[in-house]
């Protein structure tokens, strides 16, 4: 048991030490930064922050590492946030119970996966075209529900999601530690990682080795898609309405760039959950450090740039294959036979 | 007989390795102008090789190239062309989307003050494909033209940059016989102005309608040169497939007692693939498949498993009518497949040689009853132990392992579904020798044990040694069946032999 | 007919129908002057969507060009505002900036055998990071010379205009359709959406192409983002968001393939006037709203995407030997 916590820490190496440094950086800058109190039963400070900031993309891109991982990619889910939001804004003053709100508003997003898993899996549609269609659509539909107007709630429920607190700690990092925990637990305790990572490597393997790859496929967009819904609840719960207009808006790139960032190929295969929270944490620590260190919010995202620049240089075939060159001839006793094709 | 300057094209001792195998061993290979010059041999014996290094798209490890008499090094494709060495694929290697005109333009459109002077480009491809009679609207896309008229206008673009060597790999692959015969006119016209062209074909009658002169590689190694009207089909294949084998691998055959018929096929097949055929397996029984290249072998055993569904016919098992039109419904039914192309096919590169063995059982039993971790160690160790898959450890990604070993952990991934019916489609090829022996050991083991197993090969030797039956296949249909004592490498060469010269006539 | 040419034909068609049908319930759609506002409304979109037509037909995506166009604009209009030089100058200036943003981010993309959507991405980010750098506030553009360009129209019959902008439109469309069919380039970038590896061995510069293709990419979203700042009169970092979006759906409701290697310029013309007419018979009606029109869009492109892949596998299996 102790080497799987061992080969799980080298794999989040990486990100947690970009994260200490960027939390060691800032707390240099902002000596105040690593400051918790307890107010109300409740922990307030720049840390609790970010995590709390961060759920909406923390949310995202648990679902679309799944994505990810299986060769895809969902660029639908800022459109589905703002679907979401609005259903369960329209659903909450048109004087359905919360019970009936958030379920409802579930079943939108598991609908929405649905509709794009069916594009991929079915159509054989390529996913960034496929998803390209709801992109578009989604927040025309979202703003159909709203008519266009920022839909205001007031049910204590849906707002207690967005700004209440549970053990100390706010609802939406409850929300998305809980969901993360489930879903790495769903993904790892069953078999379906495993599944995924195969589909995403070789597809045409996997279907011959008996894996129902259409199915696989739209389960990832599935929770994709509920994944997307429960950040857009919380999004218009946070502002206690829904805005169809800017509720998720370029958030689908946040979440690809946190995947990423977790150091899941977008390729497909290999993912880890958790190392793509970090991605999130480690993009709304880099949004918040600047906020708060002083430096002008307006290099925010050249900041961000270069990061993903850096990452992805790293990640690169290219500079890999540089890389394995020097490091391959002593570690493989038998080489690859790629050059024998 | 001949000096050197009869030949457009001398290839002297070419050496060519990669990492674990020697692709080419000092092969000679010389090539006269105003000849179609067939070069043969079984997947893997080093023709495309040969081909890659002629045309610079491999570098040779060693040997010279001499064109013309004067000694050449193309460093790669466009440098071989200028040279005046061109090459058609049997995958068209044209782009599908341009135009006719553009394709045999590219990169050297005719131009008027900077623009592409369309119309001159057009008249141009019309005279060009006129020498070649064909009469095309070149303003259309490639693509809404068959492939024979595709691959003349390849051989159109290559001739007409090049001019000197020609070289044709598998261009007949999926032409029927009328475009065969348009092909044929066109390389009989080259030949007569004086190219020398290489031909390279699984079609023995089509070698010898068309090449004057024969060279066979094997593994590497050149078997000879011979010309065409001195060398009778039986030999010739003789010489493609060897009969070292059978020293290596001693014949063990013991006559097996008849096992109960469990799986009948009837009339099974899939239109545009596989011609329907009849097919009964007992258990304990190894049915050999044999044929060249191209003849239906792997396209029988994607029916089989359902990876391309049956079209036509029943399948059958212990009398019971069942259901194989995807690989999970075979799956079910306990059916197991090592398909033919490991790379693309079998292995999950990335995944860890464990999860490669695990993942068809696992997918079987479904996503919601995980096979534990320690369970998954145990069937990883057991398999590594049994069939000696040489890997660091079980963790280690399956695509840093040879080739021998990962086609070991694809039969450990189907053994662990405890199949009762195993499809492997070219087992043995592209492993070492060690590994491949072991390989065959696997085979009769299994069948020792009851399983029914097919087994696709193209060394003819090896399925002698642990086939029960032997089902010979042309031209995508199967043509013979042999079982007992006429199993032997001469009476399987017979029969495709015989296939062969029944089409000629 | 030629099959490639079944895609433009139905969204010509599409054109066509949707606006007899306007025109049938409101006929005063029919004139010089809707035509003339198309024109110049879609000016800055249409530029750019010419550069994304070429990034995609050779098999690529450029997510940056939005925010090119917003830089652009705050760029001029910060230069215009601190410094005396001409516009056309800044102009000149701005488009050799662009045109090499453009260029670098092929050369990674190349290079690196990096993603073009992730490599465009942060493109994007730079981009717009950037233009936050120069000015978070909207910039107006006093200058006289802004003024001059923006007086400059061609009158039509019936009192329509073709503004300077609507016009450079129309320009950079009949410059790309020559590009695109009249030299090497043009069909380099064709070869490539084709397969890059067949394009490899047919001996297409691949390398020199892809950057190219970014690079002009990069120069029209440059030419874009001028046109833009000549119609807002002012430049904003956060103006011209989404643009990037606009444009590939222009591209692809324009009859060319995501996939790269077929389509026509002249076919993103056609969807740039869709998504427009869509805007416009919007306006007419003053009942409908706004975010019907990205609803319609979405489900044409579903459309076309679903039509493109039927064309596809009809030709697959209509060559198939049996």
């Amino acid at each position: 048991m102790t080497s799987t916590v061992r080969t799980y820490l080298t794999r989040l190496l990486p990100q947690l030490i970009a994260l200490t440094i960027i939390i060691v950086a800032i707390s240099m800058i902002f000596p105040g930064f690593l400051n918790l109190k307890i107010q109300n039963d409740r922990l307030y400070g720049s840390l609790i922050d970010i995590l709390n900031r961060g759920a909406p993309v923390v949310l995202l891109a648990i679902g679309m590492t799944v994505v990810i991982a299986t060769k895809g990619i969902d660029l639908s889910v800022g459109a589905v946030m703002a679907i979401c939001g609005a259903v369960s804004a329209s659903l909450i003053t048109s004087g359905h119970s919360l019970a009936e709100t958030l379920l409802v508003t579930l079943a939108i997003g598991i609908l929405c996966g649905i509709w794009n898993g069916i594009l991929v899996a079915v159509l054989d549609i390529q996913p960034i075209i496929a998803t390209l269609v709801l992109m578009v659509a989604g927040r025309g539909i979202a703003q159909l529900i709203t008519e266009g107007a920022i839909l205001t709630f007031n049910d204590p429920g849906l707002i207690f999601i967005g700004s209440g607190s549970f053990a100390g700690l706010p609802m939406p990092v409850v929300i998305w530690l809980l969901f993360g925990i489930l879903v790495a637990l769903v993904v790892r305790r069953t078999a379906l990682g495993m599944l995924v990572e195969a589909v995403g490597v070789n597809r045409e393997a996997s279907t011959l080795s008996g894996v129902f790859t259409p199915v696989l496929l739209i389960a990832a967009y599935v929770l994709s898609g509920l994944c997307a819904a429960i950040a857009g609840v919380i999004a218009a719960a946070d502002i206690k309405g829904a805005d169809a207009n800017n509720a998720g808006l370029w958030l689908e790139l946040d979440a690809i760039l946190a995947v990423v960032v977790g150091g899941t190929s977008l390729l497909g295969g290999r993912f880890s959950i958790a190392a793509s929270v970090l991605g999130a944490i480690i993009i709304q620590a880099i949004n918040t450090g600047i906020l708060l260190s002083g430096f002008p919010p307006e290099f925010n995202l050249i900041i961000k740039a270069a990061i993903i620049v850096f990452i992805l240089v790293l990640q690169s075939p290219r500079f890999r294959a540089a890389f394995t060159f020097v490091s391959i001839p002593r570690a493989a006793g038998k080489p690859t036979e790629r050059e024998a094709k | 007989m001949q000096t050197s300057s009869d030949n457009i094209l001398s290839a002297v001792r070419i050496e060519k390795g990669f990492p674990g195998t020697k692709a080419l061993d000092k092969v000679d290979f010389h090539l006269r102008r105003g000849e179609v010059h067939a070069l043969l041999g079984e997947n893997g014996a080093g023709k495309s090789t040969l081909i890659k290094c002629l045309t610079g798209a491999y570098r040779r490890d060693g040997g010279s190239i001499l064109l013309d008499g004067a000694e050449v090094d193309p460093r790669d494709t466009f440098d071989a062309q200028r040279l005046g060495i061109g090459t058609v694929y049997q995958e068209v290697n044209l782009l599908p989307n341009l135009t006719v005109a553009e394709n045999l333009f590219l990169g050297r459109q005719p131009r008027r003050f900077g623009m592409v002077d369309t119309r001159t480009m057009n008249r141009k491809a019309r005279e060009l494909l006129a020498e070649y009679e064909l009469d095309l609207d070149v303003t259309r896309d490639l693509a809404s033209y068959s492939v024979a008229i595709q691959q003349v206008v390849a051989i159109a673009r290559a001739v007409d940059l090049s001019g000197k060597v020609l070289i044709l790999d598998e261009p007949t692959a999926s032409l029927d016989a009328h475009e065969v015969a348009m092909l044929f006119r066109i390389v009989r016209r080259l030949k007569a102005r004086g190219l020398g062209i290489i031909f390279i074909t699984h079609f023995l009658e089509q070698v010898y309608e068309i090449s004057d002169r024969i060279t066979v590689l094997r593994n590497g190694q050149l078997v000879g040169t011979r010309d065409t009207s001195d060398l009778n089909r039986r030999d010739l294949i003789a010489m493609m497939i060897g009969r070292e084998l059978a020293a290596e691998i001693h014949s063990t055959r013991t006559e097996t007692t008849e096992g109960r018929l469990r799986y009948r096929f009837r009339n099974y097949g899939r239109r545009g693939r596989i011609n329907p055929f009849d097919l009964d397996v007992r258990a304990g029984e190894v049915v050999g498949i044999a044929g060249l290249l191209g003849s239906g072998r792997t396209e029988t055993a994607e029916v089989l498993f359902g990876a391309r569904r049956a079209d036509s016919g029943s399948a059958e098992i212990d009398g019971q009518s069942v259901d194989l039109s995807s690989p999970r419904a075979a799956i079910r039914k306990k059916f197991g497949f090592c398909p033919e192309d490991r790379k693309t096919a079998g292995i999950v590169g990335d995944l860890s040689v464990r999860e490669n063995i695990v993942l068809a059982l696992q997918a079987r039993r479904g996503w919601t009853r995980p096979i534990s971790r320690a369970e998954q160690n145990r069937l990883a160790d057991h398999y590594i132990r049994a069939l000696d898959i040489r890997t660091a450890d079980r963790e280690k990604p399956i695509r840093l392992l040879s080739g021998g070993n990962q086609q070991k952990a694809i039969l450990a991934r189907w053994l662990a579904t405890e199949p009762e019916f195993l499809i492997l489609d070219e087992p043995t090829r592209g492993i070492d020798v060690g590994a491949h022996a072991e390989i065959v050991r696997l085979i009769e083991s299994l069948r020792e044990k009851g399983l029914s197993l097919i087994v696709i090969s193209s060394e003819i030797e090896e399925l002698v040694a642990y086939s029960t039956r032997v089902v010979v296949l042309r031209d995508r249909s199967h043509v013979a069946e042999l079982g007992g004592d006429r199993i032997t490498a001469h009476q399987i060469v017979e029969a495709i032999a015989a296939a062969n010269q029944r089409e000629a006539s | 007919m030629k099959q490639k040419y079944l895609p433009l034909t139905a969204t010509i068609l599409i054109f066509l129908l949707s606006y007899a049908l306007c025109i049938a319930q409101y006929p005063n759609m029919l004139s010089t002057r809707v035509i003339g506002n198309l024109l110049t409304d879609n000016a800055f979109l249409g530029i750019a969507a010419v550069g994304m037509t070429f990034v995609i037909l050779s098999g690529g995506i450029d997510l940056s060009i939005g925010a090119v166009i917003a830089f652009t604009g705050v760029f001029l209009a910060v230069v215009l505002e601190q410094t005396s030089i001409h516009p056309l100058a800044a102009f000149a200036l701005v488009l050799v900036i662009t045109t090499l943003f453009g260029a670098l981010m092929g050369a990674i993309i190349h290079h690196l055998e990096m993603p073009a959507f992730i490599v465009t991405l942060a493109g994007m980010f730079l981009a717009r990071g950037m233009a936050f750098v120069l000015s978070i506030d909207s910039v107006p553009i006093k200058h006289p010379f802004y003024a001059t360009l923006k007086s400059l129209y061609f009158k039509l019959p019936g009192g329509g205009r073709i503004t300077l902008i609507g016009g450079l439109m129309m320009l950079v469309f009949a410059a790309g359709i020559l590009i695109a069919h009249r030299t090497r380039f043009g069909t380099n970038v064709y070869a490539l959406g084709g397969g890059t590896a067949t394009a490899k061995l047919m001996g297409v510069p691949v390398a020199s192409t892809t950057v190219r293709i970014y690079a002009l990419s990069g120069l029209l979203a440059g030419l874009s983002g001028i046109v833009f700042s000549l119609y807002t009169s002012a430049g904003y970092s956060l103006a011209a968001v989404g643009v990037e979006l606009d444009a590939i759906t222009a591209v692809v409701i324009g009859g060319t393939l995501l996939t790269g290697g077929s389509g026509f310029v002249a076919g993103t013309l056609v969807g740039i006037f869709i998504q427009g007419l869509i805007q416009t018979y919007i306006t007419f009606d003053g009942t409908l709203s706004s975010w019907w029109t990205k609803i319609l869009i979405g489900l044409l492109l579903f459309a076309f995407i679903l039509l493109q892949k039927g064309i596809i596998r009809l030709s697959r299996n209509g060559r198939q030997p049996a």
